[in-house]
C-alpha cells in the first residue's frame, strides 16, 4: 500500500501533464489497482475496514529516510527565508536559525550535554521535511503548505551549506541531497528477546 | 456500543435523590465515637459526598502528590504551544505494593499537551506493508481477544543524581500499571505482513505527532494495544484512548493517543531517534531499546526521618526491561556487605517488583543501597563502573544528557545520620544536566 499511497499522492498532479501516453494509462491502470484494492479481503476477524485513498493520504505523514513519501510541491532558500520569518520559525530558533532559544538549527555541533541532534549531522534530508511538517511551529503544528516545508527545508539546508542559493527542493531532488555525515549512519542494531544491553558489570 | 450517556438533569436528579439517602449514614459517622482511640476526621462531609460515592476519595490525611518537573533555564524558555502541560514525577518515596495509582504515575508529553479525544471518534489505522491496510475504531479493536499484563514505564531521563533531594527527584520516571489490550501480534496477523516488513512506525494524535520507529522482532512478541490501565480506561495523560505498550522499551516508545501503525522496511529516524540511532557516542546504540536493571530504595530515602531507634524494613523498587527480576541485594555500609533481600510480591517480567529487608536501627551511621540482578544475569553497575565504561569523569557523567549516556541505571545510595535524617548519599557535585529541564 505504500507504493499506492505514494502514486496516488503523485497523481494529484496528473491533470497538468494529462495526455494520451503510457504514462498517463499507466495511471489509469494504477487507479483500477486503487478501486481494488477498497474492495480487498476481510481480515481474520471481520473487523475494521480498509481505508480511503483520501485516509491514507491525509493521515500518512511518515516520510522515510529516502524520501518516497514526499509529496507534490516546491521551494527554494530565497522562499524559505521569507518563510522562516513570517511563519514564526524565527521568533523561536532566531532570525538565521543560530540565535534560539529553540534547538540551534545552523551550524551546531553534537554534544553529550545536548538532546537535539543537529540537522547538518541527519543522514538523510527527507526526515527535515517530516519533523517540520509534522511539529512546526511549535504553537501551530502541521500548519505550513507543503510548498512552505519545502521552502523552509531548503532554507535550513542552504544554510548548513549543504546545497546552493538557487537549488529548487521538490520531492525528487530533495530525496537527492547527500547529507555531509551519510557515512556515519550505520542504521540501528537488531533486537531478539535475547539481546542484553551493551554493557554488563560481572558480579 | 452507542449507548447514550445519561443526561445532565436525569443525573442532578438522581444525584439529590441519592445525597438523600447518603445524609442518613452520614450523621451517624459524625456522632460514632473512635474505637480505638485515633483521630478522627471531623467534618465527613466529603468521604460521604455523592461525587465520593460514585468516584472514591482517597482520605484527606493522605496528601501525595506528583511531583511537577523543574524548568532549570527559565531565562531561555521558548515559546510554549497552547495548550502546554508540564510534566511531573511519581512520588516514589511514598509508594506501596507495585503497582503505581494512575493518578501519580509519572507523565511526559513530548513537548505539546494533552489532546482532548472523543473514543466514538478516534480511530488505528494499520497500513503500510501489509496485505489489508485496516482502520479501527476503539470498539472494534475491544471485539478482540484482550490480555492483561503488568509492567513498568520508564523515561530514559530516570538517572540517579547528587543533586536530588527525594527518590522522586531521582528515579520518579518510572510508574508500574495492569495494561489491558490487543497484542500488536493479532492486529498484525489482522492486516497480514508483507514480504520486507521489518519495522513498524507508531504515530500519535498529539500536536507533535510522536512517532517511533519499532523493530517487528519487537512488535510480534510483547508489544500491546491498550485501552486499559489498572481497572479503567487509559486516562487521557497516558494516552487516551489507545497508547502503545512497548514492555521493557525506553518510554518513548510507549506511543500516546495512537492512531497510526505504518509497517515498514527500515526506521524511518523520526526527531528524536537522531540523537539515538546515530548518538555522538556509538556506546548508546545497544542502548536504546530495553532498560538495564534497576533498582532504588524507597523507603528510607532522601527526605525521610527516621524516628526512634529500633526495627525498620528497608523497601524499594527493582525493575529489569530484560526481563524479572532475579536477585534483588541490600547493603546499609555502603556496598562493603550486601544481604539478599525479599521480594515481597509479584515476581513478573519487565515489571516493578518490590524487595523489603528488615532492619535494626540502633542510631548508627549509614548508607543504604541496593543492587539487581535480572534473568540474563545482568547486574546494576556502581556510578564507578558506569562512568568507567564510557571513559567519562564523574563531572562528565553528570553533565552529558541523560539520553546520550543509555540507560543510567546505576546505585543511588541513601545516607541516613545519627538523627535518623536520611539524604542523597552521592556527594555533591556542581552542576547536572537534566533533559526534563527548560
Amino acid at each position: 500500500m505504500d507504493r499506492l499511497a505514494t502514486d496516488c499522492r503523485r497523481l494529484a498532479l496528473w491533470p497538468t501533464c494529462m495526455r494520451v501516453d503510457a504514462a498517463t494509462l499507466g495511471a489509469l491502470v494504477l487507479f483500477g489497482v486503487v478501486a481494488a484494492a477498497q474492495q480487498q479481503a476481510p481480515s481474520p476477524s471481520g473487523l475494521g475496514r480498509a481505508p480511503t485513498q483520501a485516509e491514507l493520504r491525509a493521515w500518512d505523514l511518515s516520510i522515510g529516510p529516502e524520501g518516497a513519501e514526499l509529496p507534490p510541491g516546491s521551494g527554494t532558500f530565497a522562499q524559505g527565508e521569507v518563510v522562516f520569518m513570517q511563519r514564526g520559525c524565527a521568533s523561536c530558533h532566531g532570525p538565521t536559525g543560530t540565535e534560539g532559544p529553540a534547538p540551534v538549527l545552523v551550524g551546531a555541533k553534537p554534544t553529550m550535554s545536548s538532546n537535539y541532534f543537529p540537522i547538518e549531522y541527519w543522514p538523510f534530508a527527507p526526515s527535515i521535511w517530516d519533523y517540520i511538517n509534522r511539529a512546526m511551529p511549535y504553537d501551530r503544528p502541521g500548519n505550513l503548505t507543503a510548498n512552505e516545508v519545502y521552502a523552509v527545508t531548503a532554507f535550513l539546508l542552504n544554510r548548513n551549506g549543504i546545497i546552493r542559493d538557487g537549488d529548487v527542493m521538490d520531492a525528487n531532488s530533495l530525496r537527492n541531497v547527500r547529507m555531509p555525515h551519510r557515512a556515519d549512519y550505520k542504521g540501528p542494531s537488531p533486537w531478539t528477546p535475547d539481546t542484553r544491553r551493551g554493557f554488563t558489570i560481572a558480579p | 456500543m452507542k449507548s447514550k450517556p445519561p443526561s445532565r438533569r436525569r443525573f442532578l436528579k438522581k444525584g439529590i435523590a441519592l445525597a438523600g439517602l447518603a445524609a442518613a449514614p452520614a450523621g451517624l459517622a459524625l456522632t460514632a465515637p473512635p474505637a480505638n482511640g485515633q483521630t478522627v476526621a471531623s467534618g465527613t462531609a466529603d468521604l460521604n459526598s455523592i461525587d465520593a460515592v460514585l468516584y472514591g476519595h482517597r482520605s484527606r490525611f493522605v496528601t501525595t502528590v506528583r511531583a511537577i518537573e523543574g524548568m532549570s533555564h527559565p531565562d531561555k524558555m521558548p515559546p510554549r504551544p497552547n495548550p502546554y502541560r508540564p510534566s511531573a514525577r511519581t512520588p516514589l518515596g511514598e509508594s506501596i505494593g507495585i503497582i503505581t495509582p494512575t493518578s501519580l504515575h509519572f507523565t511526559t508529553q513530548h513537548f505539546y499537551g494533552l489532546p482532548d479525544i472523543n473514543p466514538t471518534e478516534h480511530k488505528l489505522m494499520l497500513h503500510g506493508l501489509v496485505e489489508r491496510p485496516l482502520v479501527f475504531t476503539v470498539d472494534e479493536l475491544k471485539r478482540l481477544p484482550p490480555v492483561s499484563r503488568i509492567h513498568f514505564l520508564e523515561c530514559v531521563g530516570n538517572r540517579p543524581s547528587p543533586n536530588g533531594k527525594t527518590v522522586a527527584d531521582t528515579h520518579g520516571r518510572t510508574g508500574c500499571s495492569e495494561w489491558t489490550g490487543v497484542p500488536l501480534s493479532l492486529l498484525l496477523k489482522e492486516v497480514g505482513l508483507k514480504d520486507g516488513a521489518k519495522w513498524i512506525i507508531a504515530e500519535g494524535s498529539d500536536g507533535g505527532k510522536h512517532e517511533k520507529s519499532i523493530p517487528l522482532s519487537k512488535a510480534l512478541d510483547d508489544v500491546l494495544v491498550a485501552y486499559g490501565q489498572n481497572g479503567e480506561p487509559v486516562r487521557p495523560d497516558h494516552g487516551f484512548p489507545l497508547r502503545l505498550i512497548v514492555p521493557g522499551f525506553e518510554g518513548i516508545y510507549n506511543v500516546k493517543w495512537l492512531r497510526r501503525l505504518k509497517v515498514v522496511d527500515q526506521p524511518y529516524l523520526t526527531f528524536q531517534e537522531h540523537s539515538r540511532f546515530l548518538g555522538s557516542n556509538p556506546k548508546t546504540q545497544p542502548d536504546t531499546y530495553d532498560f538495564g536493571p534497576t533498582s532504588v530504595i524507597t523507603y528510607p530515602s532522601g527526605t525521610h526521618r527516621l524516628p526512634v531507634h529500633g526495627v525498620y524494613v528497608i523497601s524499594g523498587l527493582a525493575w529489569s526491561g530484560g526481563g524479572a527480576v532475579r536477585r534483588v541485594e541490600v547493603s546499609t555500609d555502603g556496598g562493603k556487605t550486601y544481604k539478599e533481600a525479599d521480594l515481597s510480591g509479584p515476581v513478573l517480567p519487565k515489571a516493578h517488583t518490590r524487595f523489603v529487608l528488615p532492619w535494626k536501627w540502633e542510631g548508627e551511621e549509614a548508607v543504604l543501597q541496593s543492587r539487581c540482578t535480572d534473568v540474563k544475569g545482568q547486574v546494576q553497575p556502581t556510578e564507578a563502573e558506569f562512568a568507567k565504561y564510557w571513559g567519562l569523569t564523574r563531572p562528565q557523567l553528570y553533565a552529558a544528557i541523560q539520553s546520550q549516556l543509555g540507560h543510567c541505571n546505576w546505585i543511588q545510595p541513601w545516607r541516613v545520620n545519627r538523627d535518623g535524617q536520611v539524604s542523597n548519599g552521592l556527594p555533591p557535585i556542581g552542576f547536572v544536566a537534566d533533559m526534563h529541564a527548560g
